[in-house]
């Protein structure tokens, strides 16, 4: 099935070699990293000690996770509209799981010893579940997708025993943001990230982000090939959206509720930082901002029913959550938890170039695995259509 | 040697068959030899080391340097100005800062803005323990908190877990700012997190920590769990403090004001 992925038109490979180039200049960044230290090469110092590449983390495997909710009403609930878009859910989970996998790699500050973590197995640290989950992960939407996708390309049903892995898979996708927030949830003195609500919320806005996501990955397939994942199933990803986007605003309620009425200093300080700024600090309040702007114009754009049904409405309301959620959970939620440090100063936190070009390069590679497998489902569902009813696919 | 040949045999004959070659072998073998080190006679032993800062003490600019120096020297620490990137394992914050929780608007003011001491608490249930994902801090089992700068991966995890920002990330060369090297003491590379390690080398030798060595009587060391050691005898006849004690990591580092 791969050699589709080698058959394309120049449009194909001119953003195929975009994409290698930036994982190059990534890949040098990284080395410049290496080479100078990342005290030069970051924004990050002793007081914020994680940044840009956590948050990547963070937000992607809520990208990867929100798969299931494609997965499910096509597995469990017979959702037959969902039938063309799963494929491309279990797709982007594995290019979610390839970028979140690899921000956790290029923190480490001894990349050669990162194998330890499988050498010398130590199940009280939260990272040892987390690379278990999210490896299982990947694997199972590998097989699940691969097997299914052969499956049609034959013609044939899929084979019966590839079923428990599906089920599995389901089970698996909020295991793997529940074990992410626990990264942060289970800390003490980070009264930010210390809330019970945080996978719950991590859910909910990878619920939002990833379905965004997938509404705007199909509007693409649908411009640049003759495979239509059907308006049926966008119009009901936007509707998961909504609900998940809903939720998560409620969250952010609830938690600046708890922070200020309470009016427990720790737990105000980093959403002070975040919202208005502390001690003369405001490096993140532009951007936090703009998310909080982002989220209501997503918001207003999905509740009404005319913007969500109008496709170009639904586009520019899946890129504000989409990206209003990135940058709140892919930029700011992380140095957040670090501000004001264990004794109460405030060091702030921007990205250097550097770091930002690395993360590009983490990027890059993700959504080049995504193309090729995508390519490869395209060309398979293309043919298929025409194969079996011999017209060009019908938009429903 | 408590292995016997037959046990030797048996480890060596299993790797090869499960085709781990060298290895796995020896490892197993390790573990056995492992516990059995024997410690050097003159080592210093205890259930549960502590420390109490006597701050009273603490007089001169020169009281705290002297203390502080004599870590950092020995320590390979390197000097890095940039408190973004600086890398320290004992020094001082004002009470204000060392204590934000117990920070009274009322106090004297000369505690109020006094320096205070700050290194690890070599906490006895410690957060940055239990988040490392390689083992490269751990616990002894006389309580001091271990980091392995050689097995550290750099993932900087049990510095977010660290409540008291007791430990620097090497976030530039530190080779390149070491004024003068101690040659019995390795240096770090870029890319690990350092800390206080309470001298266990020194205490395995039979001495004491070079801060309390260097301190004059100021920081008091020993035993918690013997009922006559100094440690136990100064915390019961003063009041003291701890950094933080609600979080319930158990800091053992206690202070005298």
């Amino acid at each position: 099935m791969l050699e589709a992925a080698i058959k394309g038109r120049p449009r194909y490979w001119g953003w195929v070699l975009f994409l290698l180039g930036v994982i190059i200049i990534g890949f040098i960044a990284w080395l410049r990293e290496h080479h100078l230290g990342s005290g030069l090469t970051t924004g990050l110092s002793r007081d914020v000690s994680w940044g840009l590449h956590v948050g990547q983390l963070t937000f992607f495997v809520g990208v990867a996770a929100s798969a299931v909710m494609v997965v499910l009403p096509y597995y469990l609930h017979n959702y037959k509209a969902f039938g063309r878009i799963t494929i491309m859910g279990e797709f982007l989970a594995i290019c979610a799981v390839v970028i979140s996998m690899l921000s956790v790699f290029v923190i480490m500050g001894q990349p050669a010893r990162v194998w330890n973590v499988l050498l010398h197995p130590t199940p009280r640290s939260v990272i040892f579940w987390d690379l278990l989950v999210l490896m299982v992960y990947l694997i199972l939407n590998a097989l699940c997708g691969w097997t299914v996708l052969s499956a049609e390309r034959k013609d044939v049903p899929p084979p019966k025993w590839i079923k428990p892995f599906i089920y599995w898979a389901i089970i698996w996708a909020p295991s793997i943001h529940t074990v992410t927030a626990f990264l942060y949830a289970g800390l003490p003195g980070r009264a930010h990230w210390m809330t019970a609500l945080q996978a719950a919320h991590f859910l909910a806005t990878a619920f939002a982000a990833g379905p965004c996501l997938l509404i705007i990955l199909s509007m693409i397939a649908r411009k640049v090939s003759r495979f239509d994942p059907g308006s049926i199933a966008i119009q009901t990803l936007a509707k998961i959206a909504t609900y998940a986007l809903i939720i998560h605003i409620f969250f952010i309620g609830l938690e600046f509720f708890t922070a200020f009425y309470s009016q427990i200093p720790d737990h105000m300080r980093s959403l002070q930082y975040l919202y208005v700024g502390l001690e003369g600090h405001k490096e993140l309040v532009p951007v936090m901002w703009t998310s909080s702007i982002l989220a209501v114009i997503g918001l207003f754009l999905l509740v009404i029913p005319a913007t969500r049904r109008n496709e170009n409405s639904l586009a520019i309301a899946a890129l504000a959550v989409f990206f209003s959620i990135w940058l709140d959970k892919g930029f700011t939620f992380v140095a957040g938890g670090f501000i004001p440090n264990p004794f109460e100063r405030v060091t702030g936190y921007w990205p250097a170039l550097n770091e930002f070009l690395v993360a590009a390069g983490v990027w890059a590679i993700g959504f080049l695995v995504l193309t090729i497998l995508y390519k490869v489902a395209v060309s398979i569902k293309e043919e298929m259509v025409f194969d079996k009813y011999g017209e060009k696919q019908v938009r429903t | 040697m408590s292995i016997s040949r037959r046990e030797f045999l048996k480890i060596a004959g299993a790797s090869i068959i499960l085709g781990f070659g060298d290895i796995s072998a020896i490892n197993a073998l390790e573990k056995v030899e492992g516990t059995q080190v024997l410690k050097d006679i003159k080592a210093l032993k205890a259930k549960r080391w502590a420390m109490v800062i006597d701050i009273k003490k603490f007089k001169t600019e020169e009281d705290y340097k002297r203390v502080i120096d004599a870590c950092h020297r020995i320590h390979n620490v390197p000097h890095i100005e940039n408190p973004k990137h600086e890398v320290k394992w004992i020094w001082t914050e004002t009470y204000e800062h060392a204590f934000p929780d117990i920070e009274y608007e009322y106090i004297p003011e000369d505690i109020k803005h006094k320096p205070f001491i700050v290194l690890c608490n070599h906490c006895d249930n410690p957060a940055c323990v239990r988040v490392c994902p390689v083992k490269a801090t751990f616990k002894r089992e006389d309580g001091i908190v271990m980091q392995d700068m050689h097995r550290c991966i750099g993932c900087k995890f049990c510095m977010a877990a660290c409540p008291f920002g007791a430990r620097s990330y090497n976030w530039l060369h530190p080779r390149d700012y070491i004024k003068e090297e101690n040659r019995e003491f390795p240096t770090r590379t870029t890319g690990v997190v350092e800390k206080c390690i309470l001298c266990y080398w020194r205490i395995d030798k039979g001495l004491p920590p070079a801060c309390v060595e260097a301190s004059n009587g100021a920081l008091i060391f020993g035993d918690l769990a013997d009922p006559n050691s100094e440690v136990r005898r100064v915390l019961s006849a003063n009041y003291v403090i701890r950094r933080k004690a609600e979080l319930g990591t158990k800091p053992m580092v206690y202070y005298i004001i």
